[in-house]
């Protein structure tokens, strides 16, 4: 019998190379915040009335990744499935990764981002944004706790399992807040939804998992050790799951919101008349984040293989961009009512669709903030004892009969 | 340890700001003398007794008429570059078309001063404040620029400064990377005069604003408010804003 | 960059050589115009930010305009004038408030929303307040070379 070893990543010149391309993406990112400081918002794509851009795509994607991310953790603590065991480290790790990551790119889009102290030092607890500062520092702070439960010796896996209890409902808070963030804007069309938070929970599940799927498949084959297909396997049929309930909570959205004569017309520009919004609902989120990858996974026998669960997960990450572009930008874009029964128009686009046209800035800055998750993760994994080192279908079958 | 203490200090400050009394001088600096803050007994100027408020008359506003736009970007400085999707916007000029009878009305629309405001629910920091009379203000020197605020009003009444700033008004600061919006000319308000716009409202004859405090019954727009009709924006919101509208 | 040396070494042996007097460096604070404070300079030197920032809070959230500390009271009459009566904007580094927080390195945040000049005297697009465009500011006058060479000069007068 082989018991599960862990050991740092070891430095291999592919790993330095692919360190090193993500520190020029940071570097960029940086000097794109320089940039957008010293000359404004104006440098971006943002407007006075998409006030939320790319940058904040980014950020809500990794954010909600992060929370996902930690579901093989949970599954493997506080629902007992033993053959998970082995990746709950990287689990942990690759979360708060995920999240400073995002963090990142929301803190350094502010306008005034030289006044992060004040948003840690002055509070108004009846905004959301306050609350989640503190879901999102506690979040990192349990993590830790949980990532050095596991990792210390001393500590009996009765107390790991309480820990990742801990971790796992703070991690639904978490999402539920950043869910409600959107949820709880009563005044724009498109969000004022109940349904944004379990919507979010749903989408942090699917993304976080596609994210983890990936992360260790490329750790593992940067550092050459040997990974289950069984595992991979039993990770991509989780996924289809996952993403098909993220369809479902879509489709119960739309079609609360169709059943209302008010959000008809939201619900016209989203579904039929918004043009790129539209591609981007159809054809993003809905067929190549959601169709595609669940009917790649469930094919007999393509679904057998590696590099189905691979492009599921890069289909379910592109789509899971696009679905929450359409949250943030097509529920901006669309305008506002002024006043029941009256058509509004004005020089400020009042009654118009609103276009936003990305600029290099926020786009550099968004990918910063994934570098910025990646390199973390990598450097967690290079020196501490994350990574297991033989996790082939032999060792694991072995592991799974003395579980 | 000194968090009493501080604050102990902070309070004699303030009193010593306020009433310049003797006792106080000596916690704060020995042997300093207090001329310079002996007068400075005025009362605040925001009276919880009050609650301020626009009656906008929809019927007397002229379509092509924005002497209310440019008052207040001369008054309050925010003369925009030409691009009205960066541009600050603290007022502009709205059309309303009755979908089914197709009856226009023009107006302008302005922070509408809610009673209960989403951008003040909103904001991280509370920098987005609502002051005792019912104005709705931005606290710069706490606004961190996350644009919250901007996604939760219903009126796209906030703009955020998307460039640097020169020249601002002495009476309104206002600088690139935080979210601005109308005062209700607040340094007005505050010496007992009227907002720009509705100075230059009545000043083109059209005289369709009307300034005053919605709680005295005996002020010109509590009268009017209850003899005529009149709505709210958004009524479904139910924001009990201070900007009302008559004859839409 | 080898003259910017220099002009540090210069600067650390002479104050090292005057080490009981104060630093070529020291600020020398323009004149005011107006009464002077009652408290005395030493205290608003000390006290000045302390009393600002509480009597802005009283002015914004409470509406009070009879406060003892404001920007635009401060403007009545500490304003600094170039060699051609010029009044200057924060951008230059003769501005009443750089003189002595340049040399305290103490960043000034109040000029990225309030004006660095009465009402009335216009400030250029170059008060950028936040980052000027400019580092040297007006006539390459605020390079940190300049300054030190300055400085240096100073103490060679003594």
């Amino acid at each position: 019998m082989e018991r599960t070893i862990y050991r740092e990543l070891k430095p291999t010149p592919q790993l330095w190379f692919v360190a090193f391309g993500l520190v020029v993406v940071v570097v960029a990112a940086l000097a794109s915040v320089i940039h957008v400081e010293h000359r404004g918002h104006i440098a971006t794509g943002m407007t006075n009335q998409i006030v939320w851009g790319l940058p904040h795509v980014f950020a809500i994607f990794l954010i909600v990744a992060a929370s996902g991310a930690l579901n093989v953790a949970s599954m493997a603590s506080v629902f007992d499935k033993t053959q998970y065991k082995p990746l709950s480290r990287l689990s942990g790790l690759l979360a708060m990764a995920l999240l400073v990551g995002g963090l990142a790119v929301l803190v350094l889009d502010l306008g005034r981002p030289d006044r992060l102290i004040v948003a840690m030092t002055t509070y108004n607890f009846s905004s959301i944004f306050a609350w989640n500062i503190f879901l999102y520092t506690g979040f990192l702070a349990i993590v830790a706790i949980y990532l050095f439960a596991q990792m210390s010796r001393g500590v009996t896996s009765e107390v790991v399992k309480r820990v990742g209890l801990v971790a796992f409902l703070w991690r639904l808070a978490l999402t539920t807040g950043t869910g409600s963030i959107f949820g709880w804007l009563v005044a724009r069309p498109g969000y004022d939804a109940a349904i944004m938070a379990p919507l979010f929970i749903a989408m942090s599940f699917s993304f976080g998992l596609a994210v983890f799927i990936l992360v260790l498949v490329a750790l593992f084959r940067l550092s050459e050790r040997p990974l289950s297909d069984q595992l991979l396997y039993s990770f991509g049929r989780l996924l289809a799951i996952f993403a098909a309930v993220v369809l479902y909570f879509s489709a119960v959205r739309h079609l609360t919101n169709l059943y209302a004569a008010e959000h008809a017309g939201f619900e016209a520009f989203i579904l039929a008349e918004g043009g790129f919004q539209t591609v981007l609902f159809w054809g993003g989120q809905v067929l190549l984040g959601g169709v595609v990858p669940i009917a790649m996974i469930f094919h007999p026998t393509f679904g057998k293989t590696r590099q189905a669960v691979l492009l599921a997960s890069v289909l379910i990450i592109l789509g899971g961009f696009a679905h929450i572009y359409q949250i943030v930008i097509g529920g901006q874009a669309y305008p506002m009512p002024l006043f029941p029964g009256y058509e509004v128009s004005s020089g400020f686009g009042d009654g118009a669709v609103a276009q936003y046209s990305p600029r290099w800035p926020e786009l550099v800055l968004g990918l910063g903030g994934v570098a910025i998750a990646l390199i973390a993760t990598g450097l967690g994994a290079k020196v501490l004892r994350i990574l297991p080192t033989n996790l082939s279908d032999a060792n694991m079958e072995r592991q799974g009969g003395n579980g | 340890m000194s968090r009493e203490k501080l604050s102990g200090a902070e309070l004699n400050r303030r009193d010593f700001l306020r009433s310049g009394a003797a006792v106080a001088t000596a916690t704060l600096a020995p042997g300093v003398t207090l001329m310079a803050f002996g007068g400075s007994e005025a009362e605040a100027a925001a009276d919880a007794g009050k609650r301020w408020g626009l009656l906008i008359d929809v019927g007397k506003c002229a379509p092509d008429c924005d002497a209310c736009v440019s008052a207040c970007a001369d008054e309050n400085g925010w003369k925009g570059q030409g691009n009205p999707e960066t541009d600050a916007q603290w007022i502009r000029k709205v059309t309303l078309k009755n979908k089914a009878t197709g009856h226009e009305a023009s107006m302008p629309v302005m922070c509408q001063h809610c009673e209960q405001p989403p951008c003040v629910d909103v904001c991280p920091t509370g920098a987005s404040f609502k002051r005792e009379d019912g104005i709705v203000l931005v606290d710069k020197h706490i606004c961190i620029g996350c644009r919250y605020c901007m996604m939760a009003c219903p009126f796209k009444a906030r703009s955020f400064v998307h460039e640097p700033v020169v020249n601002q008004k002495t009476h309104a600061p206002r600088g690139q990377g935080t979210v601005e919006s109308c005062t209700l000319c607040v340094h007005r308000v505050d010496a007992g005069g009227v907002p720009a716009c509705v100075e230059a409202c009545a000043a083109t004859g059209n005289g369709a604003i009307i300034f005053g405090d919605l709680r005295d019954p005996e002020s010109e727009i509590s009268k009017r408010l209850a003899e005529y009709p009149s709505v709210a924006l958004r009524p479904d919101l139910d924001l009990n804003p201070g900007v009302r509208y008559a004859e839409l | 960059m080898i003259r910017v040396v220099l002009a540090l070494l210069l600067l650390a042996w002479s104050s090292g050589a005057m080490a009981e007097e104060r630093s070529s460096l020291w600020p020398d604070v323009p004149a005011a115009t107006g009464e002077p404070h009652p408290e005395g300079n030493e205290y608003w030197r000390k006290n000045h930010m302390a009393l600002m920032k509480h009597d802005r809070d009283l002015t914004m959230h409470l509406g009070d305009r009879e406060i003892g500390a404001s920007l635009k009271g401060c403007f009545e009459c500490h304003t600094t004038t170039n060699a051609s009566g010029k009044i200057l904007t924060y951008a230059d580094e003769g501005h009443f408030c750089r003189t002595c927080h340049d040399f305290a390195a103490v960043k000034v945040d109040c000029f990225s929303c309030h004006r660095s000049t009465p009402e009335g005297v216009e400030e250029d697009a170059q008060h950028a307040a936040i980052r000027p465009e400019v580092p040297g500011g007006e006539d390459g006058r605020n390079e940190i070379l300049a300054y030190l060479q300055r400085a240096a000069g100073k103490e060679a007068e003594k």
